[in-house]
């Protein structure tokens, strides 16, 4: 492997970052992408490569708990940041409510772009906002799907958004 | 796949000191990156010719929005989302906002920065026409000290700036609107997200009395670059809402454009579209 550039520069970076809740510390190439890293070094394939250019969605991941395309991310910019992949969400085989909202809804066929479409729809939980409609669909507005039609993910993320408000209410002070 | 390049590197300044020190070094040389969302994609297609960078991730002056003295102050490094989420933007410039919206997703407004958006200097870029209608300013940096220059004499040609290469751009000012105000903003793309803008129109007007007092109107996709339709604003300016002269600021509005044909429109679709935004955003000045 590369370890000095041809004008002589270290190439090599050692990158230390948390994800799925766990610290990773692994030597990187400067040029990769935190997609790469997520997903051919550290074997998190939940991340998908798409269209590599920040269009489809399929590589989202959340960083520090915000969206971000993983493709066009520099693995470097990650070091000390907290990375959720797909794999970060269920624990110990329970699906989270989001995930549980999108197998209701039967928003998931192929399923290529689900890693991304329920990462996103889960940093909107988080958020702890209320969202329209019209919101919600421009929230995902990033991700691809050939499959659904679309419909069934706005409804699971819908769903996701009304079950999270009521357990806020219900939920004692 | 990527083409890797042999001498990628980057550099990474922790101050805005050492930064502008690096520039100074050899001008020219190191490539700004802010969030990436441009130059990353150019650079996963193997199509980057810059091979080094000097990323300002790390650089908190270039950070945050400012209100003082009349005006607000937004560092480079503010994201679309920054300025989606600051509630004096949207008091003060509902263009700003509906720009920041209207670009990408959410991930890529999440990451870009609108500090990158203008020195990307892509006549399609969506806050600059907004920028143009409200006067903004744009703030350089570099060893030799700092400039202010008006942005609707920044971009000076396709991807030709008033931007030395040992400069920066440090922040954008923009002169909070005053008076009786109307705000209009109008992206047209293929769908309503994750398109690039194939006309995008901003304009800003104070009206007094009845009367266009001020007006600018800020055009995307139509020219070079990002342009003021100064031909179109001297037909209106102080004319009566009630008697808007809107044929003749149509048809001087050709003056001011110069619409190329490409994968997005036809220079037709964009000349008869831009028309017509023109004309739906003076019918709604009138009813002000
Ligand atoms: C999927 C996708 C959709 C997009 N949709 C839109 C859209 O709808 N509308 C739109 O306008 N744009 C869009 N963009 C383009 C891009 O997101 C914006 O132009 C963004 O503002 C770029 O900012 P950045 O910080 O990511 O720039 P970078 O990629 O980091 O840099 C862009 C350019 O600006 C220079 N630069 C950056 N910061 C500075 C600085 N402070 N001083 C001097 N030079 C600097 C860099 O050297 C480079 O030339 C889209 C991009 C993607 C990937």
């Amino acid at each position: 492997m590369l370890t000095k550039n041809a004008a002589g520069v270290k190439a090599r970076k050692r990158l230390c970052m948390t994800v799925n809740g766990r610290a990773v510390e692994i030597e990187i190439d400067i040029r990769e992408s935190l997609l790469d890293v997520l997903r051919d070094r550290l074997q998190f394939t939940g991340v998908k490569q798409g269209c590599s250019v920040g269009e489809c969605g399929a590589c989202t991941v959340l960083i520090d708990g915000t969206p971000m395309n993983s493709c066009i991310y520099l693995a470097a910019w990650a070091h000390g940041k907290t990375i959720t992949t797909i794999e970060g969400l269920a624990q110990d085989g329970l699906l989270t409510p989001v995930q549980e909202a999108f197998v209701d809804e039967g928003a998931i066929q192929c399923g290529f772009c689900t890693p991304g479409v329920v990462l996103s729809t889960t940093a909107m939980v988080d958020s702890g906002k209320s969202f329209t409609h019209d919101e919600v669909r421009r929230e995902l507005s990033g991700h691809l799907c050939r499959c659904t039609g679309y419909q069934k993910i706005v409804d699971a993320a819908e769903r996701a958004l009304r079950e999270a408000a009521t357990a806020a209410d219900e939920s004692p002070v | 796949m990527r083409g890797y390049l042999p001498d990628f590197d980057v550099r990474v300044p922790a101050s805005l000191g050492e930064a502008l020190a690096l520039l100074a070094q050899a001008p020219g040389t190191l490539t700004p990156l802010a969030g990436g969302t441009d130059l990353m994609v150019v650079y996963n297609a193997g199509r980057l010719k810059p091979t080094r960078f000097l990323d300002l991730s790390r650089i908190d002056e270039l950070r945050g929005i400012r209100e003082a003295a009349g005006a607000m102050t937004f560092g480079a490094l503010s994201t679309f989302t920054d300025l989606r989420e600051c509630a004096a933007v949207h008091r003060h410039f509902p263009n700003l906002v509906k720009s920041a919206r209207a670009t990408g997703a959410l991930a890529i407004q999440n990451r870009g920065t609108l500090g990158g958006n203008i020195a990307n200097a892509s006549p399609a870029a969506d806050t600059p026409p907004s920028l143009l209608a409200y006067g903004a300013e744009v703030e350089l940096l570099s060893v030799r000290g700092s400039r202010r220059v008006a942005y609707d004499r920044f971009h000076l040609g396709y991807k030709v700036m008033d931007l030395a290469p040992d400069e920066l751009v440090a922040a954008i000012h923009v002169p909070l609107p005053t008076g009786r105000g109307f705000h209009y903003f109008r992206k047209v793309g293929t769908r309503q997200a994750q398109a690039i803008s194939k006309v995008c129109l901003a304009a800003w007007a104070r009206v007094e009395g009845g009367v266009v007092a001020d007006l600018r109107i800020g055009l995307g996709s139509v020219a070079p670059a990002p342009i003021r339709a100064r031909h179109a604003e001297a037909v209106l300016l102080g004319q009566a809402l009630a008697t808007l002269p809107i044929e003749a600021a149509q048809a001087a509005l050709l003056e001011d454009i110069s619409p190329i044909g490409d994968i997005r429109a036809t220079a037709r679709y964009r000349s008869v579209v831009t028309r017509n935004v023109l004309g739906h955003m003076l019918r709604e000045l009138a009813t002000l």
